[in-house]
């Protein structure tokens, strides 16, 4: 290090800010909009950028990304719209069921993992489900920089579409809707092979569409620079194992329902990371002894770095075996 | 020539493969000289991928060499073209039609291949997508860094701008925008003393 | 804090000088008593009061001389400013961030009032006052990216981040140590440092990717990076290089001490907001070997790097021919007694030259 070293902080900076606002917006989705604490203005952010909430259940830490769908210019408020998860590890669940106006979260600084390419000749969104949140903010930013832009919404029901009569009423021309229960399908094939050169396709949405959209264009001849999607890992539970953090000197277990990082930082450990989802590499840990196997499920390690032994992710990757000690 | 092999160099000196065909909805292939054939070659008379296909052919000195064979394969469409300049407006024509799901491969010189790429850039195609192969002279495009000019078929280092008449040395240092190595004053420190010309990759 | 600004010249009769003020807060780099590429990333957030680490965009005594060198460079060749039409948006981040940054770290120079979208900037140093529409291009006289960084120290080049890697897709570079900005637009961050030897075999240029890639809004990030110019010129562009690259060879022993400068970049990098851009300020300071010994750990520490320094990198930073006149120069102030570790000076506590 040379002069005035400023110690890289694990983590990111953190911004206390109180619920301000709750509405439900259809029996599965409920918006949450959120104030600073000290009144200030919130940090602009660049469409298709996600927080991630920490929100205290009892004496049990949360931490679940969300993509910010207020407009970017707006620093008045945050605000996130999250869809009811019954299976989940409880996140989704806290936040309908036991939050309320005037508690207190931290959201991180806004991290953007799904950006706009501003190149683009036209912007071509593909939203599924929940997938619409960061497209909200996506409009509004190229509405005001005079983008092209184009919405295909798929959703269960008219019902389930959230926010989608308010963009159709808006944006007639741009807004396209599909309701599975009226068997109505988007028409992916006609539609990737009718863009002109210059186009990107945005895609988020459940798993299951976003591998649909982004194959479908690889077949047809779409190259990968193109293509975004974004998909929020939720750390999958799995079996729960031992860990060994030799520089912490603690041997420590992971349960069935959290993710390593999650217990580490239950341990008290100060542990790296930033989207909490696999995808931007800040919590990469080295791996110092391991007798067993690995199970990756991150976007971040390449699969030379994978296969070696020698890395892992500790907010979404599990470990099945003898022994596994790792440097922190 | 045929295939030639450049040695390895730094990261932004460009590097160029075989081309293949690709899936795609239409094939736009666009070839100088020699670069005729590395088209027999991958295409392999795949009619399905022909008929899908328009060849933009620039015949920059080979005269009439290859173009009764590129005819022959009977593309969807044919163009011969006798250079880059009086070819490019139809380029950029057929780009501007052209809709994402196409491919786009490009063979002949370095420099040909340099600007053409840039067109399809222009248009809004990565170039990470696009096929090259280098096909023809090793002649190279060079900007000359204090006059801004740009020398074309450049085959000896050092060379003469032609446009500030500077002696410049040849560097490796390449830049896609531009589609062209730099140049740099080679005897900027001892004015007059400029090395004897030694032809490119001896 | 009130600044005295020199007036003086960085080409032709190469008027700049250091005040004390200035050699004693110089960015001297080397924390050890060699120098090797490492990826030497830290927060940029505050340093010790005075230093060159403190403020966000530091200004000293050269700022007003050094625009001037600036509007000179561009009057000559408009081509060292340059931003491809996507990068208007991280224009507009960085010249909020330079406002906000500069009003608010030094109210005596420079005030900024903003009402909604209707701006007022004040910049006293230069005699602006200013008032525009944010996001309107037709209220500036430049577009906002050169608009700002023609009244901020130090070159500015912006990088679009898309594809898990960095562009170069806009910069004002007119304090360059031989680069060209016309050149590098358009490169990714492995293309444009294709030059620099030895770094890539290192995996150097891998590790800080992936650490640029993730700095975000909240923590901006810091480093530095040297090299050695003859005279205190500013402008040591490729594209004036066979002007000034004769200069080189006018070194003499009587000359070299006052001629021949220590070139540190400050480096920092900072997140955008709206255009989730990277902006890259390169801030250059100089010194003249004859300034910098009178602080004797540094030319102790000075003569070890340049003499231990290998050959590639000496010659990739162009001094490898005035290796042997500067080394004569500085072992008369290297005595061999240790230097602690760390770039900081030892005023209290080290030895003087042993002679």
């Amino acid at each position: 290090m040379t002069a005035a070293p400023q110690k890289v902080e694990p983590g990111v900076d953190i911004i206390p800010a109180l619920v301000d606002k709750i509405t439900k917006v259809n029996e599965l989705v409920t918006r949450f909009e959120f104030k600073r604490i000290d009144g200030k203005d919130f940090p602009v952010f660049s469409a298709g950028s996600h927080t991630v909430i920490e929100m205290k259940d009892g004496d049990r830490t949360i931490r679940n990304p969300y993509s910010l769908m207020s407009d970017p210019e707006d620093g008045s408020k945050y605000a996130i719209s999250v869809r009811r998860d019954d299976v989940g590890r409880g996140g989704s669940l806290f936040l309908h069921k036991k939050i309320q106006v005037g508690d207190k979260v931290n959201l991180t600084y806004p991290l953007n993992l799904f950006s706009l390419d501003l190149r683009a000749r036209k912007h071509l969104f593909f939203a599924g489900g929940i997938g619409i949140t960061p497209f909200l903010s996506m409009i509004m930013q190229l509405e005001s920089l005079v983008g092209s832009w184009e919405l295909h919404y798929a959703t269960q029901t008219e019902e389930l579409a959230s926010y989608g009569e308010e963009l159709k009423n808006k944006y007639p021309k741009k807004v396209n809707q599909y309701f599975d229960d009226a068997d109505q399908a988007i028409l992916l094939q006609k539609l990737l092979t009718t863009q002109p050169i210059g186009t990107h396709i945005y895609v988020c949405g459940p798993a299951g569409m976003i591998k649909w959209v982004t194959s479908t264009a690889k077949n047809v001849g779409w190259p990968n620079a193109n293509v975004h999607s974004e998909e929020f890992l939720a750390p999958k539970p799995g079996k729960s194992f031992q860990v060994r953090l030799c520089k912490s000197d603690l041997t420590i277990e992971v349960g069935e329902n959290e993710s390593l990082l999650e217990a580490m930082e239950r341990e008290g450990v100060n542990a790296p990371f930033s989207c909490r989802g696999g995808a931007c590499g800040q919590c990469e840990t080295e791996i110092v002894e391991l007798d067993g196997e690995i199970i990756h499920r991150d976007h971040w390690l390449d699969s030379e770095e994978q296969d070696s032994g020698t890395k892992i992710m500790p907010c979404v990757s599990r470990f099945l075996g003898n022994s596994l000690v790792i440097n922190r | 020539m045929s295939k030639f092999l450049f040695p390895p160099s730094i990261p932004s000196r460009p590097t160029y493969g075989v081309l293949e065909r690709r899936d795609g909805i239409f094939h736009i292939i666009i070839a100088e000289d020699e670069g005729a054939e590395a088209i027999i070659d991958f295409v392999e008379s795949d009619k399905k991928f022909l008929n899908k296909a328009h060849i933009i052919f620039v015949a920059t000195k080979s005269g009439e060499k290859y173009v009764s064979r590129l005819k022959s394969l009977a593309s969807a469409q044919f163009y011969v073209g006798p250079s880059y300049s009086a070819s490019v407006q139809r380029l950029q024509k057929v780009l501007e039609a052209a809709k994402m799901g196409s491919q786009f491969y490009l063979t002949g010189t370095e420099g040909f291949m340099g600007q053409a790429q840039n067109e399809i850039m222009k248009a809004g195609f990565p170039h990470t997508a696009i096929q090259t192969e280098h096909r023809g002279s090793v002649a190279r495009r060079m900007q000359c860094v204090h006059c801004k000019g740009i020398t074309e078929d450049v085959i000896t280092d050092p060379f003469v701008c032609g446009h500030c008449g500077l002696n410049l040395f040849v560097r490796d240092h390449y830049s896609r925008r531009l589609a062209a190595y730099q140049g740099v004053r080679v005897d900027a420190e001892d004015f007059g003393n400029v090395p004897e010309p030694v032809e490119l990759y001896t | 804090m009130t600044i005295q600004f020199n007036n003086e010249t960085f080409r032709d009769d190469y008027s700049f000088w250091n005040s004390d003020w200035a050699i004693k807060r110089f960015p001297f780099p080397f924390h050890q008593d060699s120098y090797m590429y490492a990826v030497n990333m830290e927060m940029h957030k505050g340093g010790p009061a005075g230093s060159v680490y403190e403020k966000r965009f530091d200004v000293d005594e050269h700022y007003v001389s050094e625009m001037k060198d600036r509007a000179l460079v561009l009057d000559e060749d408009p081509l060292r400013c340059q931003s491809l039409p996507h990068m208007t948006l991280a224009g507009w981040d960085l010249l909020e961030l330079i406002m906000v940054s500069k009003s608010e770290d030094y109210p005596d120079l420079f005030e900024l009032h903003r009402d909604g979208s209707i701006w007022r900037w004040i910049n006293k140093p230069m005699g602006i006052d200013d008032t525009f529409t944010f996001m309107d291009e037709t209220t500036l006289p430049y577009g906002p990216m050169e608009y700002i960084t023609r009244q901020a120290q130090g070159d500015y080049v912006i990088l679009d981040q898309r594809d898990e890697m960095l562009w170069m897709d806009a910069g004002m570079v007119t304090t360059q140590a031989d680069w060209s900005l016309d050149f590098d637009i358009g490169m990714n961050f492995f293309e444009w440092h294709a030059p620099v030897p030895l770094a890539h075999e290192m995996g150097i240029f891998k590790r800080a990717l992936k650490f640029l890639l993730n700095v975000k809004q909240s923590a901006p990030a810091r480093r530095l990076n040297w090299t050695m110019t003859v005279n205190p010129l500013l402008d040591s562009s490729p594209e004036n290089y066979d002007k000034w690259g004769i200069q080189k060879t006018t070194l003499t022993p009587e000359n070299i001490g006052s001629k021949q400068h220590l070139r540190v970049e400050l480096q920092t990098f900072f997140r955008l907001p709206r255009s989730n851009a990277l902006v890259f300020p390169i801030r250059c300071y100089l010194i003249s070997f004859k300034d910098l010994v009178t602080i004797p750990k540094w030319g102790r520490r000075l003569h070890r790097v340049v003499r231990d320094l290998p050959v590639e990198l000496a010659t990739y930073k162009g001094f490898i021919d005035n290796r042997p006149l500067m080394l004569e120069y500085l072992e008369k102030f290297d005595d061999g007694l240790s230097t602690s570790p760390g770039v900081w000076p030892d005023r209290d506590t080290e030895p003087p030259l042993k002679s």
